[in-house]
């Protein structure tokens, strides 16, 4: 059940309390998101109904197709900082053409997934929360839950497996996209042309850089979505609690995408 | 039908039911009235395990629904359709996908079947011709109306509404308060009715039951239920002036 009865808690009597309670909600919060994202996975085998498809695409237009704006200027602009630092340090030894790896490899590594992550924790992760909290507000999870039917499989399933597809898709765009502004600024800035960076560029980033990059945007895209829905599903206290919910989804998330990406970094490249 | 055993509850640390008691019989309508906060919605979440009891029993057709899980408590839950406060509509959908959401989601129902199935629905509650339009476009007392469609499409055998005229003016609660009566009479369905218009308790019930400070102040028929000696009952009737002396004549349907 998917619905949580009311609870109160005292207010803690001293600080030991107090940071016990803290600790016990942390793992709380953990099992619950461990939980969900296993009955997510498990209502993936419904992912191919017609009803569950239909809704599958729509959650993935509105993850996807719906921040590719942001995503753009974001990328673009990464790419161009990444390329002006740099080309400054490099063309101090004559080596500006070398930006193209520099340039490819860090946006296919780190940055393509880092930057999407972040994005889509913003964009799509609060749209959840707010909208799976402003449900709950409203009762409305509760009369799918009378109605049997699991919110689960109804409203997260379609979210995880969108966004599942749309953020190492995504990724891959932003590298696109980091490469080109990248090579805008070599072009204009550093004097070097787009022949050679593309060609300097390809050159070095490997496969390997791809798949882990790619790897990295699912993780977060699966991790940003149960972390964002269960925070949805945890809300209490009316339209001041979506908020807080909300609030919440985002900064959990944020953190998330941060020390994930490190882990996964020194997983694979270490 | 539903019986409630010695139920309690606390929520945020003050006690909401004090030791519940009360049998509902098949085909009747209950009505539980008292003043906001008395624990209505609480009573009615219980019957269907959206909440649990911390002490006592309920028991809907034999089955103890507080200890119900799995295909059980859907079982349970398949017995009842629930007219939520705010009617719950998923605000994304139109009324009619809201209304053949149950059929959709859960039965192997084809589409001719279901788009008939939601007109006859939309027609029983008047709602034939606003079955294209989304919740946020419509009045408060439509979107009851579309709450109860839903509710009802499974044909269930226990319906429970909570508070269903609150907020509506004074001719569409008399238009709900037939409603409840043309559902009783033309499906045979049990109702339990939530509110504090005395009004409709009246008009619609069977017994009336008056919740106060988590306990049941009185459980009589409309007609005994005027004559109560109560004082919460007393006094609750003259707040909405209703008087011995000038007596309640019951709602002509
Ligand atoms: N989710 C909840 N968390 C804490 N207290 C609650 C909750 N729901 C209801 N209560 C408390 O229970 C009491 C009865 O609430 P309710 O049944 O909603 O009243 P009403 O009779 O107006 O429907 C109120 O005093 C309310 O504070
Ligand atoms: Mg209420």
């Amino acid at each position: 059940m998917v619905t949580r009865e009311p609870e109160y808690f005292p207010p803690a009597e001293n600080f030991v309390a107090q940071l016990g309670r803290h600790v016990i909600f942390f793992c709380r919060a953990v099992g619950q998101g461990g939980l969900l994202f296993l009955q997510a996975v498990l209502a993936m085998r419904f992912a191919l109904t017609k009803r569950a498809r239909q809704e599958i695409i729509v959650q993935m237009f509105v993850s996807g197709i719906k921040s590719l704006g942001v995503i753009t200027v974001v990328a673009l602009f990464t790419g161009m900082i990444l390329a002006l630092q740099t080309g400054i340090e490099l063309s101090k030894f004559n080596q500006e053409v070398n930006i193209g790896t520099a340039v490819m490899v860090s946006m296919l590594r780190e940055m393509g997934p880092f930057m999407t992550g972040l994005i889509l924790a913003a964009c799509v992760g609060s749209a959840m929360a707010a909208q799976l909290g402003t449900m709950v507000v409203s009762e409305e999870i509760a009369a799918l839950e009378i109605m049997s039917i699991d919110p689960v499989r109804f409203l997260v399933m379609p979210r995880l497996v969108a966004m599942s597809i749309m953020t190492p898709l995504l990724a891959f765009y932003t590298c696109i996209i980091g490469v080109i502004g990248g090579g805008i600024v070599g072009a204009s800035q550093l004097g070097v042309s787009w022949v050679s960076y593309i060609d300097n560029a390809t050159r070095f980033a490997g496969a390997k850089d791809l798949y882990v990059g790619l790897f990295k945007a699912l993780l977060f895209g699966v991790v940003i979505t149960i972390l964002s829905c269960h925070e949805g599903f945890a809300t209490t206290q009316g339209a001041v609690g979506v908020g807080y919910a909300t609030r919440k989804a985002v900064l959990v998330s944020f953190l998330h995408v941060l020390i994930l990406g490190y882990f996964v970094t020194r997983l694979f490249y270490v | 039908m539903i019986r409630f055993e010695k139920v309690t509850k606390v929520l945020g640390g003050k006690p909401v039911l004090d030791g519940i008691d009360f049998e509902i019989n098949r085909g009747e309508t209950f009505c539980i009235v008292g003043a906001s906060g008395a624990g209505k919605s609480v009573t009615l979440k219980h019957m269907v395990r959206l909440m649990t009891p911390d002490d006592g029993r309920i028991l809907v057709a034999g089955d103890d629904v507080g200890s119900a899980t799995g295909a059980d408590l859907a079982r349970v839950r398949n017995r009842f359709g629930y007219l939520f406060q705010s009617a719950a509509l998923l605000a994304w959908l139109s009324v009619a996908e809201n209304v053949a959401l149950p059929l959709r989601e859960k039965h192997d129902v084809d589409e001719d079947e279901i788009l008939d199935r939601v007109h006859k629905t939309l027609a029983m509650v008047g709602l034939e011709n606003d079955g294209a339009k989304v919740p946020s476009e419509i009045s408060g007392g439509m979107r009851k109306r579309a709450g109860l469609a839903r509710a009802i499409i499974e044909s269930p055998e226990i319906i429970l509404y909570d508070e269903p005229t609150s907020g509506l003016d004074p001719v569409t609660s008399r238009t709900i308060d037939r409603l409840i009566g043309k559902l009783r009479e033309d499906l045979g369905v049990t109702s339990v009715v939530v509110t504090h218009d005395l009004h409709s308790a009246l008009a619609i019930g069977t017994r009336i039951a008056m919740l106060n400070r988590g306990r049941i102040a009185e459980i009589a028929t409309p007609e005994a239920f005027m004559e109560s000696s109560s004082e919460e009952v007393q006094r609750f009737l003259a707040a909405q002036y209703i008087t011995k002396e000038a007596p309640w004549e019951r709602d002509q349907q």
